[in-house]
Parts: C-alpha cells; sequence; structure tokens
C-alpha cells in the first residue's frame, strides 16, 4: 500500500483529487445518499396528494402499517418469495456449477443455455410466463391436465401464486448464480483435490469436506446478492397480477410503487422505503464481515 | 465407471439446458409462426411474419427504440468519463476522507435504484425533469461498480508507467487518457457490458419517469403492450413484441457469450 502515497511524489495539488472525484460524487449524493435521508424524514410526515407541505406526524406512519393487515401480509410475502427464490437458486446455481465446471465446447454450449435469462428484461420474462402459466390452455396447466392433477390455474390462487412466481425467478436467477459458482470453484487449487484423491478420499466426500468449505466464501457473497436481488423485485407483478388475488403476490417493492404512484401517498411510501432500505441493509451485513469481499472489491 | 460417470453429467447438464431453453423456444416459435388458437410447446401452424409486422406496426417500435438506444449509448459515454476519473482517484491516491468516499460509493452498491424510486421521484420533479431523458439517466451517471471495477485495473498497472509518462512531461490528464484507458480495456469491456445490459433491460425507473410516446423505452412500451385490450390473450402478437424487444442483447450475448458471463462476475452486481 505504501506505493500509492504518490500524492506527494507526484505532486499534484490535493485538489486534484477531489475535481476527479466530483462528477460520481455528486450524482451518488444527491441520487443515493440524499434520498435515503429524504425518505427518513418524510417517513415520519403525513403528506399525500392534494396537501401543500407535509405535515409532521412523528412515528404515526409505522404504527398505521404495523396495525395494517395489507402490510403484514407483504412483508410475509416479500420474506416467504425470498426464501422461495434464494436457497433454491443458490443449490440449483452450484449443481448447474458442477455440471459445466470443465472444459469444452459443448459446455460453451451448455453454459449459454442456463445464464441467456439472465441478460433478458424481467418485464420480458414476466410477458412470456405469465401465458405458461395462463389457465387451461397456458403449457403449464397443459402438462398438469396431462399428468392428471387438472388445470391449476396458479396465478389466480392465492397459495400458489407466489411458488409460480419464485419457480420462474429460480430459473432466471440460478443461471445468474452459477457463473459466480464456476468462477469460486476454478479458484480452488486442483492440487488439494487430488492429494485428497490420492488419500482415498472419494467423490462425494471430496466436494463435502474440500470444496464446499472453500466455496463458503463464494456462497455468502452470493447469499447477499441473491437476496438483494429478491427484495428489488417488483416488475413481474406489476405485469403479471398487479398483486392479485387479493395482495397474495404483493411483494414490498410493488407496495412502494403502489402507495407512491398509484394512492400518491408519499408519506406512507417513504416510510415503507426506509423499511426496505433497514432490509437491505441487514441482508448486506455478510458483506462487509467477508473474507471474499477483498477478491469482488479492493 | 469413469466413463459412465463421464456422460451421465453430460447427459443430465444436456437434459436440463434443454428444460431451461422451453420458455425461449415457445416465445420464439410462437411469434414467428400464424397465430393459433391453442397453445402449444412447438409451433403446429406454417411460419409467418404476420405477427411481427402487426406489433411493428401498432407499437411505435422505431420511437422505442431509438429512446433505448440513446439512453444505453449516452449514459455509458458519461459513465466512461466520470467513473475513469474517480476510478483514477481512488486507486493512484491516498487522501483525507477517502473511507467516507468508499462508504458512500459502497451505499450505491447495497442500495439499488429502484428501491429509491419514490424519493429520487420527488428530487426529479423538483428538478423539473420529469418525463425527459436526462431524468432517466442522470441517477446513473455516476456508477459504484464502474469505479470500483476500474479502480481494480488501474491498480495491477506497474507504477512505473505513470512516472515514465510524468518525467516525458505527461499531464495528468495525458496519463490518465492515454497511459491507463488503453491498459484497462478488458475492465472497460466488462463495465460496458453490464451497463449496457442493464440500461438495455431497466423497466421500474423509466416507466416512472417517463409519461409520454416521445420518450418511453423499449421496456416500457412491450409492458403497455403485453397489458393494453389489444394483447388481451394475443400471445403470439406478445411473443412477438418481445422477441423484438429482445433480440439484439441476446444476439450480442449469444456471440459473445465468454465476455458476457465473466463479465457478470467481474462486476459482482448489476449495478
Amino acid at each position: 500500500m505504501k506505493s500509492n502515497q504518490s500524492l506527494t511524489r507526484r505532486k499534484d495539488p490535493a485538489w486534484i483529487v477531489w475535481a476527479l472525484l466530483a462528477p460520481s460524487l455528486i450524482i451518488m449524493l444527491v441520487f443515493t445518499v440524499y434520498p435515503v435521508f429524504r425518505s427518513i424524514a418524510f417517513s415520519f410526515t403525513k403528506y399525500r396528494l392534494g396537501m401543500d407541505a407535509p405535515e409532521f406526524i412523528w412515528l404515526d406512519n409505522y404504527q398505521r402499517l404495523l396495525k395494517s393487515g395489507t402490510f403484514n401480509k407483504v412483508m410475509v410475502n416479500t420474506v416467504v418469495y425470498a426464501l422461495l427464490t434464494v436457497l433454491p437458486s443458490m443449490i440449483i446455481g452450484l449443481g448447474l456449477a458442477l455440471l459445466v465446471n470443465r472444459p469444452g465446447k459443448q459446455v460453451g454450449f451448455i453454459r449459454t443455455s442456463y445464464f441467456y435469462p439472465s441478460v433478458m428484461p424481467m418485464i420480458a420474462i414476466a410477458s412470456v410466463w405469465m401465458f405458461i402459466y395462463m389457465a387451461q390452455n397456458g403449457l403449464f396447466d397443459q402438462v398438469m391436465i396431462a399428468l392428471g392433477f387438472g388445470a391449476q390455474n396458479v396465478l389466480s390462487n392465492r397459495n400458489t401464486v407466489l411458488p409460480a412466481m419464485a419457480l420462474m425467478y429460480v430459473w432466471r436467477e440460478a443461471g445468474y448464480l452459477m457463473v459466480f459458482y464456476l468462477s469460486g470453484l476454478q479458484a480452488i487449487n486442483a492440487e488439494v483435490l487430488e492429494a485428497a484423491t490420492i488419500d482415498g478420499a472419494t467423490g462425494a466426500k471430496c466436494f463435502r469436506h474440500i470444496t464446499l468449505p472453500l466455496l463458503a466464501p463464494t456462497s455468502l457473497f452470493v447469499s447477499t446478492i441473491a437476496f438483494t436481488n429478491s427484495f428489488k423485485l417488483a416488475d413481474h407483478v406489476i405485469i403479471m397480477t398487479e398483486g392479485a388475488p387479493n395482495n397474495a403476490s404483493t411483494l414490498l417493492l410493488y407496495y412502494i410503487y403502489q402507495q407512491g404512484f398509484t394512492n400518491l401517498n408519499y408519506g406512507l411510501s417513504n416510510a415503507l422505503t426506509v423499511i426496505m432500505l433497514v432490509l437491505l441493509l441487514i441482508f448486506s451485513l455478510p458483506r462487509f464481515f467477508s473474507q471474499d469481499r477483498k477478491i469482488h472489491y479492493s | 465407471m469413469e466413463n459412465i460417470k463421464k456422460y451421465s453429467i453430460t447427459a443430465l447438464s444436456v437434459l436440463l439446458a434443454l428444460m431451461w431453453l422451453i420458455p425461449l423456444v415457445w416465445l420464439v416459435g410462437t411469434a414467428l409462426t400464424k397465430a393459433s388458437f391453442n397453445m402449444s410447446f412447438l409451433p403446429t401452424t406454417p411460419f409467418s411474419t404476420e405477427n411481427l409486422e402487426y406489433v411493428w406496426n401498432t407499437i411505435p417500435f422505431g420511437r422505442y427504440y431509438l429512446n433505448t438506444i440513446t439512453l444505453v449509448v449516452v449514459t455509458f459515454i458519461v459513465q466512461f468519463f466520470t467513473s475513469t476519473l474517480a476510478g483514477y482517484a481512488l486507486a493512484m491516491y491516498r487522501f483525507k476522507g477517502q473511507a467516507l468516499v468508499i462508504v458512500i460509493i459502497f451505499m450505491q452498491i447495497i442500495i439499488p435504484n429502484d428501491v429509491l424510486i419514490i424519493p429520487n421521484f420527488m428530487t426529479l420533479s423538483e428538478l423539473g425533469l420529469i418525463d425527459t431523458k436526462l431524468g432517466i439517466m442522470l441517477p446513473f451517471l455516476g456508477s459504484a461498480m464502474a469505479i470500483f471495477l476500474l479502480r481494480q485495473s488501474f491498480k495491477t498497472i506497474p507504477r512505473a508507467l505513470a512516472e515514465a509518462a510524468n518525467i516525458d512531461g505527461a499531464t495528468l490528464w495525458q496519463t490518465i487518457w492515454q497511459v491507463y484507458v488503453p491498459c484497462a480495456k478488458m475492465a472497460y469491456m466488462s463495465f460496458a457490458v453490464i451497463s449496457v445490459s442493464y440500461h438495455w433491460n431497466n423497466y421500474l425507473w423509466p416507466l416512472i419517469v417517463t409519461n409520454s410516446v416521445e420518450n418511453r423505452t423499449l421496456t416500457v412500451g412491450l409492458a403497455y403492450f403485453a397489458k393494453s385490450k389489444e394483447a388481451n390473450m394475443q400471445w403470439a402478437n406478445v411473443c412477438a413484441a418481445t422477441l423484438i424487444i429482445i433480440a439484439p442483447l441476446l444476439l450480442a450475448f449469444f456471440i459473445l457469450q465468454k465476455q458476457f458471463m465473466n463479465s457478470f462476475v467481474s462486476a459482482g452486481i448489476k449495478e
């Protein structure tokens, strides 16, 4: 790090550094830092369509939310959706990575097939899956009917709408997480595995006692990405259900969007934003303690 | 025994790949054949460009394409400048306040822009930038992802190079653009891939900021169409519209698949 002390060596005046940082910093201050504080401030106010100025109400918005059945439902949905998507897409992502962790031309094609959903917009994916899940005529129901389960109409049923959306999302996310596991696997020293094999360890044992522990930092990092990605989803709800049936598919970000832009309730939607920020902060904490952080950031 | 294991791994991975391709195969097949009353995985009706023609004439796709391309290109060019300068500053100098700068950059990494739609919309309307292209781009013109990526890359460039340039009388500006930038080509490629795919696909923010055809992006246009009466249950048309908006990026990905996947890993985030 000593070699970095070139400020004195180059004899650039100190303001140079701030001039170089300024364009990026100004944007970040205005659109990342300021809005966080702004949300906190407005979350203590009553401010909705037709009001000239916000009115300070201290914690009323939060108290109202805690008592609201809809809000509780939304929080449960958000957590359930995260649980249904994060672990399955991590496990499948790791499984896919193990399957394609070898050189070769056809492997490239296979990796491509797993990863391509990540370069499609969520809105396009939702438009396509909406028809796949269509009642009776949709591909999913056709398979269900053929298997003797009958038409499910999954998007209209409050018990199946979240799992159905989760399946779609796992299909998209698993390939994305796979590439992180691939780079994690490739960083594992082949000699370690070889030595273990010579010592008589079988494939399963090698995986459990060597590969998996060595992948722990990758998994930790991947889990923070997966949680963040799952919390920031609203696009597919707008296209597929708009929260129906009866808010069974309303996720937190969609609720924020609805309160802010349909109900034009800025006080309440800012309180929801603060709750979202707390959620993101909690699930990003592992990033700060992770050893792996160095590999990815510094 | 070894061979059996190898073949079963290959068979399983191919089987899964085919499963993963089902939605794409259905989408492309449906978009490019005559509309049918019954949905089927593989097309049963003859090839036709009817659906594509219908949606191309119904939706102002030309306009939307132009808007999205403008946004993607201008955003990238501005990010290229802002992130190069900031990345260089963080790679080369130690200074008072550095920790604070890192914290601010980290904030952008853990807080996705979509989460801040409410307060940012308020700011944007105070700036009078609702329904403008600048409004869509503005929050993204300083990119934490790009800064980290470039800083990392600049750090690996031998310092002697900068010192030699300095001795030869190069200004700081020349050192950055003529010595450092050309040495970090790979990082710029990754950053370009991530930036372009993010902004091509971005939906929520452009949806909120725009309210006219003049500024709407491809994704916003698709969503409007998919929810409109004309599209109701017309899956052939929605598939055709979807194909039109995903085709460029998907083709680029199929050609440059390795570059794409490496870029997503090295960025570690989708902005």
